[in-house]
């Protein structure tokens, strides 16, 4: 089996694995990597989007092959409750979830856009976060959220 | 005078062992066990709220346990927006009684008088700095006894934490993605099942070819028993792929018809069917009627799409079985697991995790039985089953196809003197644990099968099912409702957020709006004309005056406005819809007033109405389950489209704060009335009733073709 290399979460890792299988795949059943979650397997949901680079795109669509070399963060490599990431804490402030299944999905999603944009409009977010889904109807606070995650990263 | 003995609330009552509620260790901590389970609403953090409230404690000793039917109360099902109504005042009771309790305790060995203790934090203080607490009496003090109902609870104005928006405890486990769902669980030694389901609906496994699938490397087991089939595997990507060659494998019977989805009233009404009058009023003197509006309106199956798709784990010793599960009933799953495994109830233990966001009686149960009857082939390990997103958007329950039909009599000035409601639908409940034959889809499927379930109606006396929230709350002179249940069921609907309340809600509010349109009436001014209770106008009033109503009328945009006692007896809560319409329908604004009675999590309750408003908003400007005659085809997100980022309202809530009545439910409360809002603002803007749902560009042609 081919080797793939790539870092994860700041961390070099190798993958001994069939190159074409999902990256998600791989995260979840080889690396134990359970923040990516599984929601549709079809690229439709963003439950499981990572970052790759500055970009957030679903793990779930990404062969492994295409991932050699890259920079991958997951939800884990975000931040912890011991030294959280902006996003994390404005999430907390703003209660910003009702079930929290989509949410790490939606963390990637919004740290790329934040990288890109670091002070974007209530319409940017939501562009951003249009390809993920949430069905308990917490969008709004998720905005909200995001705003506050970037007023506080422009303000320090 | 006699007082009436007091009673103990219905959870405790039910099961009245103290112990079986709360522990209270010497180390400082106060365990909870609660029977109703969190389902992404919040429910721990408020019965948290309470618990520490009613001990004097700080939250941060409280330590939730998750139900499992080793320890917990049964508290039957999470459902029906009657978690902290139930669970809330069992938990405040049963916490008064220990606090009690406690402080005799505490009273016989300081040699002072209870009604001189005071308690902060658990310490358990009296005159002359004598000090004992909580965790000092814990060994000595046993809560093996039985609550008794003379207990009462600390006054409202005592509580410390009750009505203060406390941050959720599940929350930052969520965000600092920490294993917390079943998805993530991993068991040692955990294999992985994956279930072959058919394509066409109800259709029979014919043949099945295994070489394929045994050929996949790390394959444990295929298993079949009828038209049952799965695989085990080492490993997901393993079960995954020896799925995909079983299903190569297989053959098929052609399964059953499924009804015409377009035009399912015609469908509903024509089907086999029981009928029950739900409510009847007689005029003492009727009014002579000079005409009548007719109205009929539908809403389509919907589907609960949840983000996740339903998942389970199970693990046999011996004739034993233990089942991991986002089930909302523990008791209720295990009453049914035991028939189709044909078990005691006592060898089988059933332990709820976390899953995403639950509406209702989805695949949480029957993923459950799936993944217990792949487990038997596993030689003692666990096995984990998780679903397809396709799977889960063909398979799971749907929420029910409505038909409803009003006919209003009006006199001579416009004013409604006779009123009939008649519906036309599936029963809204089959869920697990309710019959004497189990509701759990492989269960329908084995080679010796149970019968399929045919949905069934709550009584009014619970809320109804597909009559839920059909007794108009206006005070009309006479009315006859009617309720028709059908006896056959082609598609597999149960519990869905608000059963038949969002379709009654939508046509009652609506054909009001008509009507007092018609009159000339302000539909506010007509709304609180008909309505006693001053708790209903209240809310109406206050969404009324947030909203700015009526505000002024711009080329394209409308407004309209609804509300709704969920189920007459509980949240009760009104809405003005802001929405844009030309091509397409775009929902602006929502603005809510609502009166839960008690809030004890403000914020928990108003995040449950701004999703219940976005939920049904998405129902109405989206949702419809499709399907041809052989099967279900909105199995994926393109298929069966909800509302995203950049279609969502912008919602403001006005909560009205009742801290002297008992808590009700809010997760239900928004989607009647928002539905009918919507619907009331769409004939603002265009001058067009949209009867049916979804309100789709085309079920707007259709409307405006009818009314031109």
């Amino acid at each position: 089996m081919p080797s793939v290399r790539f870092r994860l979460n700041g961390v070099e890792t190798d993958v001994d694995a069939d190159p074409d299988r999902s990256l998600l795949d791989i995260l979840r059943g080889q690396l134990g990597m359970t923040g990516p979650h599984f929601g549709c397997g079809a690229g439709e949901c963003g439950a499981c989007n990572v970052m790759i680079g500055d970009r957030a795109v679903a793990a779930c669509d990404v062969p492994l092959w295409s991932v050699a070399g890259k920079d991958i963060t997951t939800p884990e490599g975000l931040g912890s409750a011991e030294q959280p990431h902006p996003l994390q804490r404005a999430f907390i402030a703003e209660q910003a979830l009702q079930c929290g299944y989509c949410v790490s999905g939606i963390l990637m999603s919004a740290a790329a856009l934040l990288k890109r944009n670091p002070a974007p409009t209530s319409r940017e977010v939501k562009e951003a976060l249009d390809g993920n889904l949430c069905r308990c109807g917490s969008h709004n606070r998720m905005v909200r959220a995001v705003l506050r995650a970037a007023d506080e990263m422009g303000a320090r | 005078m006699n007082q009436p003995a007091p009673k103990l609330p219905v959870s405790l009552a039910a099961n009245p062992k103290l112990s079986s509620w709360l522990k209270i260790s010497a180390q400082g901590q106060v365990t909870v066990s609660p029977g109703k389970v969190e389902i992404g609403q919040g429910i721990v953090t408020a019965l948290a709220q309470i618990a520490a409230d009613e001990l004097d404690i700080d939250i941060s000793r409280v330590q939730m346990v998750r139900a499992s039917t080793d320890a917990s109360p049964n508290e039957g099902v999470t459902s029906g927006s009657l978690s902290v109504q139930q669970s809330g005042r069992a938990m405040r009771h049963a916490c008064a009684e220990v606090r009690q309790i406690f402080l005799q305790a505490a009273s016989e060995r300081l040699g002072v008088a209870i009604d001189a203790l005071d308690v902060e934090d658990g310490t358990i203080s009296g005159p002359g700095n004598v000090t004992t607490s909580y965790w000092e009496l814990a060994e000595e003090v046993s809560l093996d006894r039985d609550a008794t109902p003379d207990i009462k609870p600390k006054l409202t104005a005592r509580r410390a934490l009750a009505g203060h928006s406390v941050q959720r405890i599940d929350i930052p486990d969520k965000v600092f993605a920490r294993p917390r769902f079943i998805h993530d669980w991993a068991l040692p030694e955990m294999l992985h099942g994956r279930v072959l389901r058919p394509e066409n609906a109800r259709a029979k496994l014919t043949g099945l070819k295994e070489d394929g699938a045994r050929a996949i490397a790390g394959l444990v087991a295929v298993v079949r028993d009828g038209s049952f089939a799965g695989v085990v595997s080492e490993t997901e990507h393993g079960a995954e792929a020896a799925l995909q060659a079983l299903r190569k494998g297989a053959t098929w019977s052609d399964g059953e018809p499924l009804p015409d989805e377009s035009d399912l009233a015609a469908f509903l009404k024509t089907q086999p069917s029981e009928s029950t009058v739900i409510d009847k009023r007689t005029a003492p003197s009727p009014r002579a009627s000079t005409r009548t509006i007719r109205q009929q309106y539908t809403r389509p199956y919907i589907a609960h799409a949840s983000i996740a798709p339903s998942c389970a784990m199970a693990q046999w010793r011996g004739d034993r079985v233990h089942v991991w599960t986002h089930s909302q009933g523990v008791y209720l799953l295990r009453a049914d697991l035991a028939l189709v495994l044909k078990l005691p109830a006592e060898n089988i233990t059933v332990e709820h995790l976390e899953g995403a966001g639950c509406y209702g009686h989805n695949a949480a149960d029957d993923v459950a039985l799936d993944a217990a009857l792949l487990a038997k082939a596993a030689g003692g390990r666990p096995v984990r089953v998780q679903w397809s997103r396709e799977g889960e958007m063909s398979n799971s329950p749907f929420g029910a196809a409505m038909a409803i039909e009003i006919e209003a009599d009006l006199d001579a000035q416009g004013d409604i003197v006779d009123w009939r409601h008649s519906i036309w639908s599936n029963g809204h409940a089959a869920r697990p644990g309710r019959a004497a034959q189990p509701a759990l889809l492989a269960g329908f499927e084995l080679e010796a099968p149970f019968p399929r379930t045919i949905s069934t109606n709550p009584p009014q006396a619970n809320g109804g099912g597909g009559d839920r929230n059909a007794i108009p709350l206006y005070d009309l002179p006479s009315w006859h409702i009617e309720s028709h249940r059908l006896t056959t069921m082609p598609i597999r609907t149960s519990a869905l957020r608000t059963l038949g309340a969002q379709g009654n809600v939508f046509a009652i509010e609506s054909i009001l709006d008509e009507i007092a349109a018609e009159r000339g009436e302000d539909p506010v001014a007509f709304r609180l004309r008909h309505l006693g209770d001053e708790r209903a106008k209240d809310v109406i009033r206050a969404v009324a005056k947030r909203a700015k109503w009526k505000p002024e009328r711009q080329p394209g945009v409308g407004y309209g406005i609804a509300f709704a006692r969920y189920k007459n007896t509980g949240a009760y809560c009104a809405v003005v819809a802001e929405i844009e319409g030309a091509e397409d329908i775009s929902v602006r604004k929502l603005t809510l007033a609502v009166d839960v009675g008690e809030a004890i999590n403000p914020d928990g309750v108003i995040n449950q109405i701004e999703g219940g408003a976005i939920q049904a908003t998405s129902w109405v400007l989206k949702e419809r389950v499709r399907f041809d005659r052989q099967r279900i085809t909105s199995n994926s997100w393109t298929e069966y489209p909800i509302l995203r980022f950049s279609e969502v309202p912008d919602i403001e809530v006005e909560l009205i704060q009742r801290s002297e009545t008992d808590p009700v439910g809010a997760g239900e409360a928004a989607h009647g009335p928002v539905t009918a809002a919507i619907a009331n603002a769409v004939f603002d803007a265009l001058g067009v009733r949209v009867r049916h749902l979804p309100f789709t560009r085309d079920s707007l042609i259709a409307a405006m073709e009818k009314t031109s």
